[in-house]
């Protein structure tokens, strides 16, 4: 049985290398090995949405992928998201809105929702709560986040190109 | 939880998989998108020692219809088939299906091949594969071979496949003009595994009688299933109301599923009743207010 | 003092602690590592009720990367048990938990050994490898084979009920012997719970040479827990620190006491190395506390003109295979909430506290009120159709009226005194809620089926109990930076507390809010601090910031005093500045500069409870065919007497309907006859999604203040869930009342709604009501 894998993954813009076994999720990887825990682990058999990143971007839960899997891949986790120190509009939108309260389910409808707006600026509510149907959330309810989601579109429809 | 360990393997090409998986039998499995496998992996009812990645191999992912078929690569995600124009027209039903498995995440990873090859009663690939009686296209150390997607299911989360074969290519059977579908399923939440699910088509001969039915179920058994009782309540016939009942009362008395946490075998068989008339109401282009 | 402007109390100031959440900077439990961690997995019962014959660890310990293997052989002679931390019905002290199984396991997920190793994967390797073998007694499943007393959980104490008591006043015989109305119904609340986003976790370090402990994963009530770990590692409580982190939720389950608690610091001190344990979702829905399984067999009693006049029933608790630490609330609560917010001559209810081969159960946001009021309010509906009285106009009869609070409802809990309620115009409460809700332009629509749906109203009125006591302790610090850092012993779970204190402090002391950092919960802090639950955290917490900030304003005095060399009252304190009668000033910063960090203490202690009120409204719309309901509309109303944040309190709302609204429909922990638990995964323990109920609303009352605290607030947080499977039963019962459909039994699945369908439709009508 071979012990360790080498992967090489791209994240939020920088080179990193990992020497993880092949079970280590790319969860557990951007966690322990890259010290980014901003992404969160909620149920580890997907269904939570906590532990959501951006792959190749596009919005994947990260503890149904080995790290191994995920060797050479572009990721974006909840840490690339911000525009240096300040907020990125979705960001501020969810804090107008009162979006979180814990704070622990926020990175993965974070993910998941800056990826939908980039494709869909026009979603409405309820295209953005069926997106946001594979997130669960414990202390808010959803409405909040909805509304912040909604609120965020227009910074969106601004923008000409792709990024953040 | 975490996985168990195992090796990994990532070939790119599909004979090195195959040999891979030939080499290591029962102690290995092929994985593609995961979405399935992954969480199996995680309680520790699954265990491979070896895992093939079979997700970078090319020329698996591809999406074409033609006057014969509708073909789909085994690597096609959910997320390709949603975004396909082309399958919009080609095989409107299948895009309804998939319009209902699980989330957005898991749409970006999930494959037509690891839902085919997982084989869960309650998924929607598998149940239109029945439905529109589909032939999946197995690659192995002796070559590749196609079969009825009704020698593919087996029982539940069982296929015919061997340890050493995988699946390549679903084809489907050409849509035709002025068909006719419904697709309606129930489950607790939106994306859930369905309670039970009804897929049908019939195409309209030329006095408006309904030919060339199809009707499947998923939920309501060990593997989808085949309604042929109540295709033959539709087969022939202009579909009005009386026939929706009719159709609706076959449908129930037609399966036998079992109780489980979610749900009794009675609501599951009077769920199907129901699924299938709002289903066909929905192709026969009728209102269908439902009745106690 | 009471604060002596409301510049940032009573607005909706923005989140400080949102700038970490957002950008991914917190500090989970998860998110801390040490430097040479191991790491631990439990090895847990999956049986659920047995005599351990053999745990051997030999094959395991060969595991590569393992280090230890803990079992209660490691532990000694004497094997602690986790105290009763509030609520002791007598009784219940017989049937405490051991921090590890050993003789018999009586619930699957019961720790049986610690696994500790370079992985957490290496771990769980080793753990599959440890040879166990259990000879399984009889499972006791339910309650009716709990009072069976056939299979005993505790031999030694001869029965599995750990409790029973009555609770009453008035002539309940005589009134219910000549009552013109009697009703008896039969209720079922099922097992779920909180399930926080974030699991639980524990990470211990052992300092070998000072001989002492740091826990990291500690909250909700810190200082008990230190003082329970240290009495088990027969350490003293000042040589262990319970560190809060950032939590990912509680609801009353994270934070008690539980055996990782024991464990971990155990290990860490006996392998002399740090370790860590992250629950998982499997073992969090396994192992931490499970609520709300209770039957209650209640009767009302009632003149034909729908004034009620008494009450009377039995609650039977399934309670799980130990007493946890919040011991007899659960059914205590149950029993005291069915008097509600009305007026009852007479009650007496009886309490079975029944000890299962499941999990414990514990508190859940608003513990056996939920359930109170689901019982009482369906069996006033159900009285009010049989009298042919509006649902509304009964409530509006029989609902304390203003000018009877406060009004004592007796003692109804045994290990409490007198409870009354203190202040609230109920009416009102109702009539907000109604007016919000629309109830008068949607009523048209009561029961009838429109475009294949049955549509049903439901209401149900509640009071609600907050603001727990003894007391809490703060201290407020000048520091050198000019800033003032208030250190607290309330616990953060994601409530928004650094935000909310600072609004307090803010306006007390007359400063930017910016000016103020808040550290909560870890037992560095302070010397003594009590904690978050029951909804206590703003009237305990923020009422000592009050008294702090007094103190803290007074020592500024005092120094800048000594700086000025003059006396105290000839300095005046003002807008970050003190200043002497002589216009000489000190800002802050400098004034700490020259001397020191200025700190001052403050306390606030309090036995009364505070009780908040309202009413919640439901609009559901019914597939009869396939069970499926869906709620249309859902207004919850609550006056709070004050809110210091409306934001925060108005999301607080909406979250706690929405996991209300799980709780009637999806939530449910599913056991079988063998008491094994089948649905711990978040695949089949389903939590409410985004797109289960996007139509809930909430309007938050600020009228009725509390007497009984200087802010006048009344605790908030759990009025949102208590009304929530009352007003939505109701509702159902309205939609189906043509189908003689009566919804008594949780969870609303659809196959249960189908089910109660088809057996209606079966059942030849007959009278449904017992009329003198």
């Amino acid at each position: 049985m071979t012990d360790l894998a080498t992967v090489q993954l791209k994240v939020n813009g920088k080179a990193f290398e990992a020497s993880v076994e092949p079970r280590t999720t790319l969860a557990d990887c951007l966690r322990h090995d890259l010290k980014l825990t901003g992404t969160h682990i909620g149920c580890e058999h997907g269904v939570c949405g906590a532990c959501t990143v951006i792959v190749d971007g596009a919005p994947v839960r990260s503890c149904l992928m080995f790290a191994v899997q995920a060797d050479g891949a572009d990721i974006t986790t909840v840490e690339g998201l911000a525009h240096g120190n300040a907020l990125s509009p979705l960001q501020a939108a969810f804090r107008r809105h009162h979006a979180l309260q814990c704070g622990f389910c926020t990175p993965g409808i974070l993910t998941t929702a800056h990826v939908l707006l980039s494709e869909e600026p026009d979603a409405d509510a309820d295209r953005i709560r069926e997106v946001l149907s594979g997130n669960i959330c414990r202390c808010t309810g959803y409405i909040q986040i909805i509304e912040a989601v909604l609120d965020a579109r227009a910074a969106y429809k601004q923008k000409t190109g792709a990024g953040p | 939880m975490k996985a168990s360990r195992f090796d990994y393997f990532r070939p790119t090409r599909l004979e090195d998989a195959i040999a891979l998986l030939a080499e290591h039998g029962r102690e290995a499995k092929a994985i593609a998108g995961g979405q399935s496998l992954v969480p199996m992996m995680a309680f520790r009812l699954a265990a491979p020692r070896f895992l093939v990645d079979i997700g970078r191999i090319p020329g698996l992912n591809r999406i074409a219809a033609d006057h014969d078929a509708v073909r789909i690569g085994a690597l096609v995600r959910w997320r390709d088939i949603e975004r396909s124009p082309e399958l919009q027209v080609a095989h409107p039903l299948l895009v309804e299906a998939v319009r209902h498995i699980a989330h957005y995440q898991i749409r970006n990873r999930g494959t037509v091949g690891g839902s085919l090859a997982h084989a869960d009663p309650a998924a929607e690939m598998p149940g239109i594969a029945i439905t529109c009686e589909a032939r999946i296209v197995v690659a192995g150390p002796r070559g590749q071979r196609a079969i009825p997607a009704t020698g593919l299911f087996v029982g539940a989360l069982s296929t015919s496949l061997d340890s050493d074969e995988l699946i390549v290519e679903v084809r489907l059977p050409p849509w035709r003009d002025n068909r006719r579908w419904g697709f309606q399923e129930f489950s607790r939440r939106r994306g859930d595994f369905a309670l039970a699910g009804v897929a049908l088509f019939y195409d309209n001969s030329k006095d408006g009688q309904a030919a060339n039915v199809h009707v499947g179920a998923i939920g309501v058994g060990d593997t989808p299933l085949r309604l042929s009782a109540v295709e033959a309540a539709i087969e022939g016939k202009v579909v009005t109301e009386t026939i929706i009942r009719d159709a609706g009362a076959a449908a129930s008395e037609s399966v036998h599923p079992a109780d489980d946490i979610h749900a009794s075998g009675d609501y599951r068989r009077a769920l199907v009743g129901v699924l299938t008339e709002r289903a066909l109401a929905r192709a026969a282009g009728l209102p269908w207010r439902g009745d106690i | 003092m009471t604060a002596a402007r409301n510049v940032y109390i009573g607005q909706e100031v923005e989140r400080t602690e949102d700038f970490r959440f957002l950008t991914g900077r917190g500090t989970f439990v998860d998110d801390y590592e040490p430097a040479g961690l191991l790491h631990a997995a439990i090895l847990r019962s999956s049986v659920a009720h047995g005599h351990i014959q053999k745990i051997d660890t030999a094959t395991a310990l060969n595991v590569s990367g393992v280090h230890a293997i803990l079992t209660a052989a490691d532990i000694g002679e004497n094997i602690p048990t986790i105290p009763i931390r509030l609520a002791p019905i007598a009784g219940l002290e017989r049937y405490l938990q051991p921090v590890i199984a050993h003789g018999k396991v009586r619930y699957v997920g019961e720790p049986l050994a610690v696994v500790i190793a370079d992985s957490r994967a290496l771990a769980e390797d080793a753990a599959a490898e440890i040879d166990l073998a259990i000879e399984p007694l009889e499972p006791i499943s339910n309650w009716r084979t709990s009072v069976a007393d056939k299979a005993l959980l505790f031999e030694q104490n001869g029965t599995n009920v750990a409790a029973r008591y009555s609770v009453g006043f008035g002539d309940i015989d005589t009134i219910f012997a000549s009552a013109e109305y009697i009703r008896r119904e039969f209720f079922r609340a099922h097992r779920h719970t909180a399930v926080p986003m974030e699991t639980r976790g524990v990470v211990a370090e052992w300092d070998e040479t000072a001989g002492r402990l740091i826990v990291n994963g500690a909250t909700k009530v810190t200082f008990f827990n230190r003082r329970a770990l240290a009495a088990m590692m027969q350490m003293p409580e000042s040589a262990i620190d319970l560190i809060e982190l950032d939590v990912g939720g509680g609801f009353g389950v994270r934070g008690e006491f539980y055996p990782e608690d024991f464990l971990i610091p155990f290990a860490a001190r006996k392998i002399k190395r740090p370790i860590k344990w992250i629950e998982d979702r499997l073992e969090h829905l396994q192992a931490a506390n499970h609520s709300r399984e209770i039957d209650c067999d209640l009767e009302i009693a009632c003149r034909r003109d729908g004034t009620i006049l008494a009450l009377r029933g039995d609650i039977l608790a399934d309670m799980g295979a130990y007493t946890r630490t919040n011991s007899g609330v659960v059914p205590a609560k149950a029993a005291q909430f069915l008097h509600g917010p009305y007026r009852i001559p007479a009650v007496r209810f009886g309490v079975s506290v029944c000890m299962t081969s499941k999990t414990p159960v514990g508190t859940y946001r608003s513990p056996g009120r939920f359930e109170a009021n689901f019982f009482r309010e369906r069996l006033i509906d159900m009285a009010a159709r049989d009298l042919k009285i509006d649902p509304i106009e009964f409530r509006r009869k029989n609902l304390i009226s203003k000018g009877e609070l406060p009004y004592s409802i007796g003692r109804l809990v045994p290990y409490e005194t007198e409870t009354a309620y203190d202040t609230g115009d109920y009416h009102a409460g109702l009539d907000k809620c109604l007016d919000a809700f629309g109830w008068d332009a949607k009523k048209n629509l009561q029961g009838r089926k429109i475009d294949g749906r049955y549509h049903g109203l439901g209401i149900a009125c509640f009071v609600e109990s907050g603001g727990a006591g003894p007391r809490e302790n703060v201290r407020m610090t000048l520091d050198r930076d000019g800033l003032i850092t208030i250190a607290i012993g309330s616990s953060v779970l994601g409530q928004g507390l650094e935000t909310v204190f600072a609004q307090i402090a803010a306006d007390a002391l007359e400063l930017p809010f910016e000016n103020f950092r808040v550290l909560h919960g870890s037992t560095t802090l302070l010397t003594e601090g009590f904690g978050t639950y029951h909804s206590r955290a703003v009237v305990m917490g923020g009422s000592a910031i009050l008294d702090g900030a007094k103190n803290l304003q007074a020592a500024i005095q005092e120094a800048a005093a000594l700086q000025f060399d003059c006396s105290a009252e000839d300095v005046k304190v003002q807008d970050g500045k003190a200043s002497c009668l002589d216009s000489r000033s000190l800002n802050f910063t400098e004034l700490a500069a020259a001397a020191g960090p200025i700190s001052a203490e403050g306390t606030f202690a309090n036995t009364k409870r505070t009780y908040t009120y309202g009413a919640h409204a439901a609009h559901v719309a019914i597939d009869a065919r396939t069970g499926h309901v869906a709620v249309l509309d859902y207004m919850a109303v609550e006056d709070i007497g004050r809110a210091i944040n409306p934001a925060l309190v108005h999301g607080q709302s909406l979250g706690a309907v929405v996991q209300g609204l799980g709780g009637v429909f999806l939530d449910h922990l599913l056991y079988d006859a063998d008491a094994q638990l089948l649905n711990a995964s978040l695949a089949d323990y389903l939590l409410p999604t985004a797109t289960d109920f996007p139509n809930v609303r909430g309007v938050t009352m600020q009228v009725c203040l509390s007497p009984s605290n200087p802010l006048g607030a009344k605790g908030a947080g759990e009025g949102g869930i208590v009304a929530v499977a009352a007003s939505t039963a109701n509702a159902v019962a309205a939609a189906l009342a043509s189908l003689g459909v009566e919804p008594n039994e949780l969870p609303l699945t659809p196959p249960r709604i189908w089910r109660l369908i088809q057996q209606a439709k079966l059942t030849v009508s007959e009278p449904i009501s017992s009329v003198e």
